[in-house]
């Protein structure tokens, strides 16, 4: 399965959940937040949303700016 | 001579100076610069995690987040739309309703659209946000901004990064008669007297990042506007001279020798 994640094709064996993504991925869940099809997924909602064929995600987090 | 303490939307912070954390060489010049800048409230920028790099080091690894306030931005975004998605995504990274709001309407001058500006800060307001809008120095914009749930205002000095100083005094005075909220001149500030300008016109703060970042020496230059801020406030607070075409000796006429 494929999946867009900050704009660029992504390939997963399986769905995931957002926690297991950003382990996967190694990403600070803390540090970070999340965008699934354009809704913001609170952090204690990480373990229940899963991440599925065809899905776009977003991880954002801080960088220097003015 | 005692000055009320710098306080936005409820909170209170020891320093009237705000400074960013972009364009600097590295995190611990960065670092550095921040301390001695004294400020404890920095901006930083949301922007989506390189996923294939993943050795770069953390921003926040280099703010004390303890005594610092953090401020994200919405820096890059052209309609209201994508302001409001990034203040969002901005909340959820950092935890807390604080946005300096960014509409930009022009790639070379990054002026700001204040029709966006005021339409994505009603939005954001209701949603429970502090919104401090970055805006330019025009008093009625400031002013529909306050009355849209504007925190603060933050009328542009100069364009953003010109380091070209205040380039109209005279709107900054009247933007501080015109509102009641927090005025905090960001962008266009370049060296120390620029800073102590906009505090003697009256601003409750100033916010930079490249007059710092950009210096020569950053952390000489972060201490010389920590006391640039300063000095400008007390001068406000003491209430200068009026400016006279003519001269007005200092010492006696009288008691002059051999008259």
């Amino acid at each position: 399965m494929e999946i867009t994640l900050n704009g660029e094709r992504f390939e997963l064996e399986e769905p995931l959940s957002v926690t297991a993504l950003l382990a996967r991925l190694d990403i600070d869940p803390r540090r970070v937040a999340v965008e699934h099809n354009q809704d913001i997924i609170k952090r204690h909602r990480f373990p229940e949303v899963v991440v599925g064929d065809g899905d776009t995600i977003e991880i954002v987090n801080f960088v220097g700016g003015g | 001579m005692t000055d009320t303490p710098f306080v936005v939307a409820g909170r209170t912070f020891t320093s009237r100076l705000i400074v960013g954390t972009g364009k600097y060489s590295s995190f611990p010049v960065m670092a550095q610069a921040h301390e001695a800048s004294g400020a404890d409230m920095v901006t930083v920028a949301v922007r989506r995690v390189n996923i294939s790099d993943r050795s770069r080091e953390s921003l926040l690894d280099y703010i004390d987040t303890s005594r610092m306030f953090i401020l994200p931005n919405t820096a890059g975004c052209y309609t209201a739309d994508e302001a409001i998605r990034t203040a969002r995504l901005g909340r959820e990274a950092g935890l807390s309703e604080w946005v300096k709001l960014e509409v930009i309407g022009d790639e070379r001058t990054l002026f700001p659209d204040n029709e966006a500006l005021i339409e994505a800060t009603r939005v954001l307001v209701k949603e429970g946000f502090v919104v401090l809008p970055y805006t330019n120095d025009d008093p009625i914009a400031c002013r529909k901004l306050q009355d849209a749930g504007a925190a603060a205002v933050m009328p542009a000095g100069a364009p953003i990064g010109s380091g070209l100083g205040i380039q109209n005094a005279n709107n900054i005075r009247i933007i501080r008669e015109f509102i009641r909220v927090p005025l905090i001149v960001d962008a266009g500030v370049g060296t120390a007297s620029d800073a102590s300008l906009a505090m003697e016109l009256g601003a409750d703060g100033v916010l930079m990042n490249t007059a710092i970042a950009g210096a020569e020496h950053p952390v000489a230059m972060a201490e010389a506007m920590r006391h640039a801020v300063i000095a400008g406030r007390l001068a406000y607070l003491a209430g200068r001279i009026p400016k006279k075409m003519y001269a007005s000796a200092s010492s006696p006429v009288e008691g002059m020798v051999g008259r």
